[in-house]
């Protein structure tokens, strides 16, 4: 039994250590906005942070996150407000959609630990999300807004 | 169209349904409920058709066939809807059309299929006069309500108004008492709005799923759970057509949590009780397969083979394009001729191929939730698999995690996984493939071998132009039955071939078709980006021929096309074609014409001269998509694709050893990140042309980048992608 704090919530689960954290709130939680694309820590889409700074959950092993606190996309803020999420909106940044959860997560960190990151700092940070769409332009655009508008 | 409605009725076909096929699509127009004047049914009553439904609270529903796969057709095609019904956008709920090809089919293909950048542009019309005559009935039930002519109303957003009185009837209540006459009142293009009066089309209207996309809600079919679901995963034939001889399941059965391993016809599937095991049995799998022809297939070596083919002008080909006489050749002063390549790609969506099946115990008829871009197909390839009757499967599109061509196969054999594992565990099952399974069972855009040769005369105009292209055609792979009722022409290989707007009196443009038995796909744009990077490459090797600036070339060959040219003058402006750029760096255009849309692009590359590495710094766009229905969606999916075809420019190759792909995941099929994306501006021109395709025509950038990399070195690369070693190779050669 592995207990951690999930969106705020208490929660423990039976599994074995080695579960990733990933199928462990997509299938068992239920909570599906962290995605599955890659399974090898190069895409991002399975972005979440653990005790606010960012990880491939798709790397992390159920053991690791013993007493911490998980934050997925749907624990980022209440109702879309976020200051990521609403850039995100007035940017229109989505197309497919499936990679942005981890793009938000991923920016979110980044403005939690640099309010305001220069472009590079940007480019470098976001570089570890890939969007097959091709959002980057506007992922980009985003991040700034959000360090601007807050 | 007179004498075809006279055609219609002769033959027996009823009023309603010739004006339904002169409108382009089949739709009914049924008041579902409220005929009989109670009061009781009024207050029930809904005014509708297939496409609308108006409920008295004054909420509208609006159906969408179009796959939504972030390129904007499902909120673009309501849209449309909504614009001529005038109705108020915010009381809108769009939603996916049932699966009926007859009623809700894409004008282009006959089904419902989202691909070819084709949505809005063969449904606009068609959906505009359906909402027109929806609007009209609106407004005939108020007429008489009211006992005033019908050419005293007119509307605004979710109501009729009568002027001359003030009174105003929101659409809501209209639908309480309103009745359809049989005879659908008749409505003439001339009776359509005109787009200087348009409230949404033309604006940018944020796409109905847009707000899911940023807080996780969004629903794929990844994301789909079932009451007793088990996981499931599928190890297919590293070699397309192979199939299992021998399987040792014992280390895959002993797996925790493995439930079954049940050999399929094609593969072996586990069954686990959480996607970890089945993933984790799937590998401890121990599978011989049956060697079958393509497996000696090594891709570098038959590339060379199809670009000797291609050069082989002995050998018949199949005609793609063809006008006046190539042979006027021999009266060109200068001859270029040209050998070039391109490479697999794989398409690299996001969301690796899933479903959810939930097969009744008996096996006779099925639930399935999948990404799709062709429900219908989808739903026929399950009821095939499972040998029941189509209307035996009920199929939920779900949103897609990328689609770009992948997700609208014949045989949709990612869904038909999790049918016959279903059936098999009498259970639901979601089966993922891994990113792994996604890339070695990928279905590539098929590599090709082109030769060219075309001849200038003095005043600079192409006198000849001979293309032919060697490769396998990915429509025989991806849809037999479609590919034979297109008269078996290789459409993928070809398209982007055909050069409408440019002038080009005597040309050939042929495909010699080779079967190697590989699998094959669509992918963004089919033959266009690698068309593009080909002609548009070539046309500049032409204007070098003819020491001419390459716009000034491709000027001379666009006379007569004023649309061209106003495109031009703009990507010029844009981009500051004349003005000099520093040391090391080129500008590479290209221009095409794509299913009517215009585009041109530029772009502005250097080249790290010892590495070979390329440096994509800006690229400027200009696109004349007609009539521009959602300005800034269209930039955004000129942005996307142009990201999407530089990883295929540059970096992006799939080979094949042994008729197995070599790739297995992210790091070895680089797709572009941010840092390798360049500055992008994109212009998009409204002109009053009808609308035409988006989606796909950013990818034609692969032109403008191969030649920008010509330009900052000298050196041409004649093979995509336009690898660090390629270049070098060029530069040294």
């Amino acid at each position: 039994m592995v207990g951690f704090r999930l969106n705020g919530q208490s929660v423990s689960v039976e599994g074995a250590d080695s579960d990733r954290l990933l199928w462990v709130i997509r299938e068992h939680f239920k909570i599906t906005g962290t995605k599955f694309g890659c399974g090898a820590g190069l895409c991002g889409a399975c972005m979440v942070h653990i005790d606010g700074k960012r990880a491939f959950s798709c790397q992390i092993s159920l053991s690791e996150v013993a007493g911490k606190s998980v934050t997925t996309i749907e624990g980022l803020s209440p109702n879309r407000n976020h200051p990521v999420q609403k850039a995100w909106l007035a940017e229109r940044v989505p197309q497919c959609g499936y990679c942005q959860s981890g793009q938000i997560m991923s920016a979110a960190a980044l403005l939690a630990e640099t309010p305001r990151p220069t472009r590079a700092q940007i480019v470098e940070h976001m570089s570890a999300n890939i969007c097959r769409c091709g959002t980057y332009p506007r992922i980009v655009r985003a991040v700034e807004r959000a360090a601007r508008e807050g | 169209m007179k004498r075809k409605s006279e055609r219609l009725e002769k033959r027996g076909i009823n009023r309603r349904e010739a004006l339904a096929q002169l409108a382009g699509l089949t739709f009914s127009f049924t008041l579902s409920a409220g005929a009989v004047g109670t009061a009781a049914a009024q207050q029930a009553g809904l005014l509708q058709t297939a496409w609308v439904t108006i409920r008295p609270d004054g909420t509208i529903s609006i159906m969408s066939p179009a796959a939504e796969m972030g390129q904007g057709s499902r909120t673009s095609l309501a849209l449309i809807i909504a614009e001529e019904l005038d109705a108020d956008w915010s009381r809108v709920q769009v939603e996916m059309s049932p699966l009926d090809d007859k009623v809700y089919g894409n004008p282009r293909y006959g089904i419902m299929y989202t691909a070819g950048s084709a949505s809005v542009p063969t449904y606009y019309k068609p959906l505009r006069m359906h909402a027109a005559q929806a609007r009209r009935v609106l407004i005939d039930n108020v007429a008489e309500k009211w006992g005033v002519q019908a050419t005293e109303l007119t509307t605004e957003p979710g109501f009729v108004v009568h002027r001359a009185s003030g009174r105003r009837m929101s659409y809501g209540e209209v639908a309480t008492f309103a009745r359809v006459p049989a005879v659908l009142p008749v409505v003439a293009e001339a009776d359509l709005k005109s787009p200087a009066n348009f409230r949404y089309l033309g604006k940018d209207v944020l796409r109905v799923d847009v707000p899911t996309k940023v807080d996780g809600s969004a629903r794929y079919s990844i994301d789909m759970h079932a009451p007793g679901m088990l996981y499931g995963a599928v190890l297919r034939a590293p070699v397309e057509g192979s199939t299992p001889a021998s399987v040792d399941k014992e280390a895959a059965a002993k797996t925790a949590g493995v439930i079954d391993v049940v050999t399929l016809p094609y593969g072996v599937g586990i069954l686990a009780r959480n996607p970890e095991a089945a993933f984790a049995a799937k590998s401890k799998l121990k599978v011989a397969w049956t060697a079958v022809s393509a497996s000696n297939f090594d891709s570098s070596a038959m590339l060379d083979r199809y670009a000797e083919r291609a050069k082989d002008l002995t050998v018949e080909g199949k005609v793609w394009d063809k006008a006046g006489d190539v042979a006027a050749m021999s009266e060109a002063k200068i001859v270029v001729e040209a050998v070039y390549r391109t490479d697999f790609a794989y398409h690299a969506q996001m969301e690796p191929l899933n479903a959810l099946a939930s097969v009744t115990a008996a096996g006779d008829a099925a639930e399935i939730w999948c990404g799709t871009q062709a429900p219908t197909v989808a739903q026929r390839a399950v009821a095939r698999a499972l040998n029941v009757s189509a209307d035996k499967i009920t199929l939920h599109p779900m949103l897609l995690g990328g689609g770009f061509g992948r997700r609208g196969h014949y045989d949709a054999e990612y869904v038909v996984d999790a049918a016959l594992l279903s059936r098999a565990a009498k259970a639901p099952v979601k089966v993922i493939w891994t990113r792994e399974d996604d890339i070695r069972n990928g279905r590539f855009r098929p590599m090709t071998g082109h030769y060219l040769k075309a001849g200038l005369a003095t005043d600079g105009q192409v006198v000849a132009w001979r293309h032919r292209v060697a490769s396998e055609e990915a429509l025989a792979f991806q849809d037999a039955p479609r590919f034979k009722a297109r008269n078996e022409r290789a459409i993928f290989s070809m398209l982007g071939t055909e050069q409408p707007s440019y002038r080009l009196p005597n040309r050939l443009i042929d495909h010699v078709r080779q079967t190697d038995g590989m699998r094959l796909s669509s992918m963004r744009g089919t033959g266009n980006p690698p068309n593009a990077f080909v002609t548009e490459s070539f046309i500049d090797e032409l204007a070098l021929a003819y020491k001419t600036d390459p716009l000034e070339f491709r000027r001379r060959l666009l006379v007569g096309v004023p649309r061209a040219g106003a495109l031009l003058d703009v990507l010029a402006a844009m981009s500051n074609w004349s003005s000099k750029r520093p040391a090391g760096r080129g500008l590479g255009l290209c221009f095409r014409n794509e299913d009517g849309t215009l585009i041109g692009m530029v772009a502005e590359a250097s080249v790290e001269r010892r590495t070979g590495e390329v440096r994509v710094h800006n690229v400027w766009a200009a696109i004349d998509a007609g009539l521009a229905l959602q300005p800034d969606n269209i930039a955004a999916q000129i942005e996307g694709a142009i990201v999407y075809t530089l990883g295929a420019v540059l970096s992006e190759r799939v080979s094949m050893k042994n008729g197995a792909v070599e790739q297995s995941n992210f790091y070895d099929y680089q797709v572009p990140r941010l840092s390798d994306v360049p500055e992008i501006e994109v212009r998009v021109l409204s002109t009053s042309n009808p609308p035409s395709g988006i989606g796909e025509m950013g990818g034609n950038v692969s032109g403008a980048v191969a030649n920008a990399i010509a330009a900052a070195t000298g050196a041409r690369v004649r093979h995509m992608p336009l690898t660090a070693e390629r270049v070098l190779a060029a530069l040294r050669g």
